[in-house]
């Protein structure tokens, strides 16, 4: 076999194998958010862990389940095309602190959420949205819950915003650090501040 | 004079509506606007704002605490007269909206649970396969007409609204929109009072207020900026019910999301 023969059917096998790779390990947006949930609430019903530990868990599964830089960015919304490289840099060192204990927090408190995913809609080659429902309990009705997935990297689909009855956290969040900045005669600064002393407090 | 009133607060109201409606390119940065939302009278709004935590401090969530340590049943039969009495303020709505469908269910859900339910505090019509649809108000209907919200508004006690909300809750209960206000306060009927109507508004609240305790505290502890947060939540669930889909991918804007794109 000569050389030029060889290298063609090994380019040939490496192209196969890695679309083989690509295929099988492709993730659906649906099975994804399912495992999501499935591990945030084996953690939420873990009578033995404390709060602290249940929070510093649901951070681990965040920190690979969500675009914690993409919220980051969309929250900013305008202001970001006025941060400079150190700026920008400091702001998502800080806001991935600020997003993890916000997150986290938020979330311990819930002690046994039941969430079924449904069905999901690719909206673009980008994003997919996954639709689910918090059962109803005693005291609460059923809460719908969709989740807008990044899909850009099929192998490894990420949370980017989660939409409660219609309600978009992130949406919440770019028009919160909106005012702050806004309150502040657009210096950005003050956010940074504000999410230090959140980290912090 | 309840008229004049009106008249004077919705001329008021409207006129800064359309003035913000008008400079909403202009300004889509500015303090005024703050993006998507037009906050005209911010300064004002945070002021009864804190006042209004001030008074949920004090009355509303001690209130609501205790309200949350009755017995499930007493809360759900509650909860359900309630829903059963908003049911006279959705039908006229559903009617203007052109949902005559959902009119004609809510009507006989009405019937039912008002007498087989025992004044709605059973909910016998959902068995019988007429199933709660959402609540309608004015300000959802004017929404519906393609009325624009115009300035976020705080009120005093009733919270956050907008210049539309503003006109069509009150200004649609005062003109006879609401049955249940006229029967109670309009109109001297000798079966019902004007404590009926203010008394389950009062209720209405402390209710809605039980359900969400923890919510709030979490939202609270959580926020930078508490006033901004409540603001955002608000108009984004006014306007998914002004779009009356259940589909969240029929009333969402991804032109938010394309700008990440571009950074």
């Amino acid at each position: 076999m000569s050389v030029k023969k060889f290298l063609i059917k090994f380019s040939l096998i490496l192209v196969l194998f890695s679309s083989f790779i690509g295929k099988s390990f492709s993730l659906e947006p649906e099975k994804f958010v399912q495992s999501v949930v499935n591990k945030a609430s084996l953690i939420l019903t873990k009578d033995n862990f404390t709060k602290e530990q249940k929070i510093e868990k649901l951070k681990s599964i965040a920190k690979e389940s969500v675009d914690i830089q993409g919220i980051g960015y969309y929250s900013l919304g305008g202001h970001r095309k006025n941060l400079s490289a150190d700026q920008k840099k400091k702001y998502l060192d800080v806001f991935e602190k600020y997003f993890l204990k916000s997150f986290a927090s938020r979330l311990a408190e819930y002690t046994d959420p039941k969430i079924y995913v449904g069905s999901q809609k690719k909206l673009n080659e980008k994003y997919t949205m996954v639709s689910s429902v918090l059962v109803a309990t005693q005291e609460k009705p059923e809460v719908k819950i969709d989740w807008r997935i990044v899909t850009k990297n099929p192998d490894k689909p990420l949370i980017i915003d989660v939409i409660i009855e219609g309600v978009s956290l992130a949406k919440v969040q770019k028009e919160e650090f909106n005012s702050v900045i806004q309150n502040n005669d657009g210096n950005i600064n003050a956010l940074l501040a504000s999410l230090e002393e959140f980290i912090n407090k | 004079m309840k008229k004049i009133i009106m008249t004077i607060l919705a001329g008021i109201l409207l006129t800064f509506s359309n003035v913000s409606a008008g400079t909403d390119d202009e300004n889509s940065l500015s303090k005024k606007t703050s993006g998507e939302v037009k906050d005209c009278f911010e300064k004002v709004n945070r002021g009864i704002f804190a006042f209004n935590q001030g008074l949920d401090n004090a009355i509303f969530e001690p209130l609501a605490k205790g309200y949350r340590k009755l017995p499930v049943p007493i809360r759900h039969g509650t909860g359900n007269v309630l829903d059963n009495l908003s049911t006279l303020m959705t039908v006229p709505n559903n009617l203007l909206q052109g949902e005559m469908k959902k009119a004609g269910q809510n009507t006989l859900r009405f019937a039912v649970n008002t007498t087989l339910g025992i004044l709605g505090i059973f909910d016998p019509a959902s068995g019988l396969g007429f199933d709660a649809s959402d609540k309608e108000d004015y300000g959802q209907t004017f929404g519906t007409w393609g009325i624009g919200e115009g300035c976020y508004l705080v009120l005093p006690i009733l919270g956050p609204s907008t210049a539309r909300d503003a006109i069509g809750t009150i200004g649609g209960t005062i003109a006879g929109g609401d049955p249940w206000y006229n029967v109670t306060v309009k109109n001297d009927t000798h079966y019902f009072t004007d404590f009926d109507y203010y008394g389950s508004s009062a209720t209405n609240g402390i209710n809605f207020r039980a359900k969400n305790i923890e919510s709030f505290e979490n939202l609270e502890q959580n926020s930078m900026d508490f006033y901004a947060s409540v603001r955002s939540l608000y108009l984004q669930d006014r306007r998914q019910k002004i779009k009356n889909s259940k589909k969240v991918t029929d009333t969402m804007d991804d032109g938010d999301w394309e700008e990440i794109e571009s950074n």
